[in-house]
C-alpha cells in the first residue's frame, strides 16, 4: 500500500465519523417518520390557531338570528362572511372589535352588484348606484337576516 | 492475443453482471419523494372541488383566506385568490384580478365587447405529483399522508426553487418569516373538524374539499354529477382540483 493512503485513510475514517455524528445529533428524530420530511411539521401546522369560529359556534347563542337565517334567501351564508372571523369573539363575548356590521352599497355589491360573469340564476343583482338613491345604505331597507322583510 | 480476449470475456461478463443487478432494483422514479397515490386507501385523501358556474366573484374567499391564516395585506401575497376571465368578441382574453379580488370586481372591459365573461378562484391545487415538493433540496415542503401539500417553515430555508416549480403560481416567500408559504388547505381547521376558511365563508358554495377515497362523499359525488377538468392536466402534475365549467382559455 502507498504511504500515502496509510496517512490519509485514517484522516479520512475521522471525517466519516465526525459526519456520522453530526448527522445523528442534526437530524430532528421524526425526519423520514413518513416521507422525507419532519413528521412533526404536521402536528405543528395543525396546532395554528384558528380566526373564523364557524356558523354552528355563532348560532349556538345567537339563536334568534340563526333561526331566521335559516328561512331566509340568505340561509347558506355564513356569519362570518359579513360580521367578519370572530373565533375571539367566540373565546371571550366581550371582545368585539372584529364584528362587522357593514351594509353599505359597497358592500352588500361584492356580491349583488351587476357583472356580466355573474349568472342571473345564481345571484340576484342590481344597480348599486340606481337602486333607491334615495337611501344611503342597503340596510335602510333591507334586512340582511331576511332580504324579503322591508323595514319601510 | 490470449490476454485480449481474457480481457474481453472479463468485460462483457462484468457487464451483463451489472445489468442483471441493476434490472432487479426498484425502477428509477422521479416523483420519488412525491406521494403519487394515497399510502392508505382506507385514510381520507383529500381533493378540492371548484364550481366556476357558481362562483359571483365576491372576493371573499380571498379576503378570508388571508384573516385565517394572517397573509400579509399586501396584494402580492396570496394563498388563494380569484381571477375574472373575460373573452372579447374580437378573440383577445382579458384575464384581471384586483388585488386577487380581496376588494370585489368592478367589470372593465364595456358590455357590447364582452363575448364571454366568467370567475375563476385559484387556490394550490396540492397535486400527487408535485412539482414544488420534488424541488426542495431540504425536504422542508411536503406532501402530508392525507395528501395535503405542506410547509414546514423551522426547516425551509427560503431559497424559493419550489416558488419557481409550481406551475400554478400558488407559493410565495413571506415577507417576514423568509420562508416558502402556500395554501395548507387550512389544516389546522380541517383536523378540528370545521372546513377551510375559503369553503367556510363562499356564500354560493362553489368551493368543496373532501375524501376522494370516500365513495360516499361530497366531493365523489361532485365529481361523477359534474364534467370536472384540472388545470394544466398536460404538466402531469396529477392536480387534486378540479374545475366544473372550466373553459380552455384558463391558465
Amino acid at each position: 500500500m502507498p504511504v500515502q493512503l496509510k496517512t490519509l485513510i485514517p484522516l479520512f475514517a475521522v471525517f466519516i465519523i465526525l459526519f456520522l455524528v453530526a448527522r445523528h445529533f442534526l437530524i430532528p428524530d421524526s425526519f423520514g417518520k413518513y416521507g422525507h420530511y419532519r413528521a412533526d411539521a404536521i402536528d405543528e401546522i395543525a396546532a395554528l390557531p384558528i380566526n373564523y369560529a364557524g356558523k354552528a359556534v355563532c348560532v349556538d347563542c345567537h339563536d334568534v338570528e340563526g333561526e331566521k337565517l335559516a328561512s331566509d334567501m340568505h340561509a347558506t351564508l355564513n356569519c362570518e362572511l359579513c360580521h367578519g372571523p370572530n373565533a375571539k369573539h367566540a373565546d371571550d363575548y366581550e371582545i368585539k372589535e372584529f364584528l362587522i356590521k357593514d351594509g353599505s352599497r359597497e358592500f352588500c355589491g361584492r356580491c349583488h352588484s351587476l357583472n356580466p360573469a355573474r349568472k342571473i340564476e345564481v345571484i340576484s343583482q342590481i344597480d348599486i348606484k340606481e337602486h333607491h338613491p334615495e337611501k344611503e345604505k342597503c340596510i335602510d331597507c333591507h334586512n340582511p337576516h331576511a332580504v324579503t322583510e322591508l323595514t319601510e | 492475443m490470449n490476454s485480449t480476449r481474457r480481457n474481453f470475456i472479463k468485460k462483457s461478463a462484468a457487464l451483463a453482471g451489472t445489468i442483471l443487478a441493476t434490472s432487479a432494483l426498484e425502477p428509477f422514479t422521479a416523483i420519488i419523494f412525491a406521494a403519487g397515490e394515497p399510502d392508505d386507501p382506507t385514510k381520507p385523501w383529500y381533493g378540492i372541488g371548484i364550481d366556476i358556474e357558481k362562483c359571483i366573484g365576491c372576493g371573499m374567499c380571498a379576503k378570508a383566506c388571508k384573516l385565517e391564516n394572517n397573509v400579509s395585506q399586501e396584494p402580492f401575497y396570496f394563498r388563494s385568490w380569484v381571477e375574472q376571465y373575460t373573452i372579447k368578441n374580437d378573440g383577445t382574453i382579458h384575464v384581471e384580478s384586483p388585488n386577487g379580488g380581496i376588494d370585489g370586481f368592478k367589470q372593465t372591459v364595456p358590455e357590447e365587447e364582452i363575448y364571454k365573461t366568467f370567475f375563476v378562484p385559484k387556490m394550490c391545487n396540492h397535486c400527487a405529483k408535485s412539482p414544488c415538493t420534488q424541488v426542495c433540496p431540504v425536504g422542508a415542503t411536503f406532501e402530508s399522508p392525507e395528501g395535503i401539500a405542506l410547509v414546514d417553515e423551522k426547516y425551509c430555508m427560503g431559497c424559493s426553487y419550489c416558488i419557481q416549480a409550481c406551475p400554478y403560481g400558488c407559493r410565495y416567500l413571506h415577507p417576514e418569516k423568509k420562508t416558502a408559504d402556500k395554501c395548507t388547505l387550512c389544516y389546522h381547521r380541517i383536523t378540528k373538524g370545521l372546513e377551510p376558511a375559503c369553503m367556510e365563508i363562499c356564500p354560493t358554495h362553489a368551493r368543496i374539499y373532501g375524501d376522494l377515497n370516500d365513495s360516499e362523499g361530497e366531493l365523489y359525488k361532485f365529481l361523477k354529477e359534474h364534467n370536472c377538468q384540472v388545470l394544466k392536466p398536460h404538466l402531469n402534475t396529477g392536480s387534486k382540483l378540479s374545475y366544473n365549467g372550466l373553459s380552455s382559455e384558463v391558465r
